[in-house]
């Protein structure tokens, strides 16, 4: 596939020729936050954020997502029945999306799609029926530490598209079959605008100082880790909030409870979390994580240990960097994971 | 190293040295900008990493409860005032418990410091005297330190601490300047429609975390009314009712406990205010009971105490 090149001042009628049929989600600000927004226009494109404060998991995993309706009465005949929510009648597209964001949604894939006949079907309809447009980093934020997890600041996996800003142009790489078809009508790059990018790409990696080390992580026993003696001092400033687990763009707990209101119901799926004591509190009683411990370690030992063995390898963290920068009482994952390793 | 911290690690050191305490809770300096971690000191060494500055935000009051153990905790006037509150509702044993008072410079708001520089990346952030030094990744810039204090902090009554077993530096001005009773006034002018419109707007962007909750040594509850599920009092999804009745009963529940101590704002990752709701509830304390919490091991909190001549509010 060619490298195509696209002038910013182009871009309006490419997102308004996107949107005929789609429906275009992008970075947009607000005030000093950075979030998702449906746009039509490239009116409010912004090439020059570091990422948006929430990670975009929510398109295809929603906070609080309906799985089935019924009608909350018995005595009716069609009461009680659970009906299922039809799927996404239009395709949408996540517009300079990090590179980050969409390589945690093929962690997320190996876990919402492990078993190709048996998907959960809530995240695959929203996942095939999603373009994703990513656009490069070109600052990378200070703890952004995606080299050393399997990504980076112009990774290509997960994305159909790869935008690189080289200032007054774009670069626009064609990475799948729905990317090139979107960059069917754009010019092919000229050498130096190739060659720009590659050495955008290569600064944007120096860049990214800060590193975690797996090492030791990898090559030891599951319990053996379980059981380093770090985890006895790192829970003790956690509060348990699991504004970590919110912001992460590949935790992915959930919980499901059937909510009703008078004549109506619902099966309603909730983003949950390891941080709640709640979460593995067993009807009878039990909890099998009743510590504050137990639940810190958890979240670590998911990502970077158990993960990687269940899911061939694949680190259930991106480097993003979001859970450091929202914590409350800074615990720092950078941290985290080179004591685990230590 | 200021001079506070110099004297702080020094006692710490001492008092873990003798035997005193098993632990010194304090702040270690965060690893990233406006933001010193809760600290646990168990040795002379670690007490070296101790730090007192204007970002120590979170309370460590909360860090006692259910603690076992003699712990020593650096306390400035609303963290003592919390410790009072847990020690009166038998949270915290007073014997268990050394306090290192501290006067407070008024803490820095992080969230202003960011909304300050919109989408510019903040790598250090620090104070020298009545300024702030903010580093970017391609600016520097002097401010205020004043202006960017936290918004409990402009109103504070009680800067040093009210209960201590020593004082670690100085004992400074008292208030922070503002008037109290002025933050609840904005909320008196509106009537009962506007109230809820604010109060929506205020709450909109909660996304549920409950790092208010967890962060405040009020909230001790074995289990919170919104993890109960038997019955099951809150829904659990973003659904606004479920939301508000969180928010609301929350503030009640802290009625006439609150000490103001800003850490629910402080640690809230969306910036959500919720001193909205709680200024108007303290107030009605201190105007109806003449009462401020925790300010001494004696007088017992309005609302767990039943007198005949208590105040009629029912109009």
């Amino acid at each position: 596939m060619h490298d195509k090149i696209i002038a910013k001042k182009d871009l309006d009628s490419f997102v308004r020729s996107l949107a005929q049929s789609r429906d275009v989600f992008a970075p947009v600000r607000d005030k000093a936050s950075m979030g998702w927004a449906q746009i039509d226009s490239a009116d409010n494109l912004e090439f020059d954020f570091l990422n948006t404060d929430f990670s975009p998991k929510a398109f295809f995993f929603p906070q609080n997502e309906r799985l089935m309706h019924f009608t909350n009465s018995s005595r009716d005949e069609d009461g009680m029945i659970m009906e299922e929510e039809p799927p996404r009648d239009r395709e949408q597209v996540l517009l300079n999306i990090r590179p980050c964001d969409a390589k945690a949604f093929c962690v997320l894939d190996l876990v919402f799609c492990q078993d190709e006949n048996a998907p959960d079907v809530y995240w695959k309809d929203k996942r095939d029926k999603t373009v994703l447009i990513g656009l490069a980093c070109k600052a990378p934020c200070p703890t952004c530490f995606c080299t050393s997890v399997n990504c980076g600041p112009h990774h290509e996996e997960g994305l159909d598209m790869l935008l690189v800003d080289l200032g007054e142009d774009l670069l626009a790489r064609p990475l799948t079959d729905k990317g090139q078809e979107l960059a069917a009508d754009l010019q092919d790059a000229p050498q130096e605008a190739v060659d720009q990018a590659a050495g955008q790409k290569k600064a944007s990696e120096e860049a990214i100082t800060s590193t975690v080390d797996m090492s030791k992580i990898n090559e030891r026993p599951v319990l053996e880790e379980y059981e380093h003696p770090y985890f006895d001092r790192v829970f003790e400033a956690c509060i348990n909030c699991g504004t970590c687990t919110f912001y992460c763009p590949t935790c992915h707990c959930f919980d499901i409870q059937d909510e009703t209101q008078d004549e109506f119901g619902h099966r309603v799926r909730n983003w949950d979390t390891c941080m709640s004591w709640l979460f593995t509190h067993h009807t009878s009683g039990h909890n099998p994580r009743g510590t504050k411990k137990d639940r810190v370690r958890q979240r670590f030992m998911h990502k970077f240990k158990y993960m990687p063995i269940k899911l061939g390898g694949a680190i259930g963290c991106v480097g993003c960097g979001r859970c450091t920068r929202k914590c409350p009482v800074n615990i720092d994952v950078r941290t985290v994971v080179n004591s685990m390793n230590e | 190293m200021n001079e506070i911290t110099r004297q702080l690690r020094e006692r710490a050191k001492q008092l873990l040295q003798e035997g005193t305490v098993d632990c010194v809770i304090g702040y270690a300096q965060g690893s990233v900008p406006m933001q010193e971690q809760p600290f646990f000191a168990y040795t002379p060494e670690e007490a070296d990493k101790l730090v007192w500055t204007g970002f120590c935000t979170n309370n460590l009051a909360n860090f006692l409860i259910k603690r076992s153990g003699k712990n020593a905790v650096v306390a400035q006037g609303c963290v003592s005032r919390n410790i009072v509150g847990l020690i009166k509702e038998n949270q915290v044993q007073r014997e268990n418990v050394y306090i290192l008072g501290v006067h407070s410079p008024g803490m820095i708001d992080a969230h202003k410091v960011q909304n300050h520089f919109p989408g510019k990346t903040i790598v250090q952030v620090e104070e020298d005297g009545k300024d702030i030094v903010v580093q970017g990744m391609d600016f520097e810039e002097r401010l205020p330190r004043k202006k960017f204090k936290r918004d409990n902090c402009f109103t504070c009554t009680h800067r040093n601490a009210v209960l201590y077993d020593e004082f670690i530096g100085e004992e400074g001005p008292q208030t922070g300047g503002g008037k109290i009773d002025n933050v609840a006034a904005p909320w008196e002018k509106l009537d009962s429609d506007q109230r809820w419109e604010a109060f929506e707007q205020t709450f909109k962007d909660c996304i549920r975390c409950y790092a208010c909750r967890n962060v405040c040594p009020l909230c001790y509850c074995d289990v919170c009314f919104v993890d109960e599920n038997n019955p099951q009092w809150v829904g659990k999804s973003l659904h606004e009712p479920d939301v508000y009745t969180f928010h609301i009963l929350r503030a009640f529940h802290c009625a006439g406990r609150c000490t103001d101590c800003g850490a629910c704002e402080s640690a809230c990752p969306v910036g959500i205010k919720m001193r909205r709701l709680t200024s108007k509830i303290e107030k009605d304390i201190r105007q109806l009971y003449g009462y401020q919490p925790g300010l001494d091991l004696e007088t017992p909190a309005p609302l767990s105490l039943y007198q005949p001549n208590d105040p009629d509010v029912a109009e």
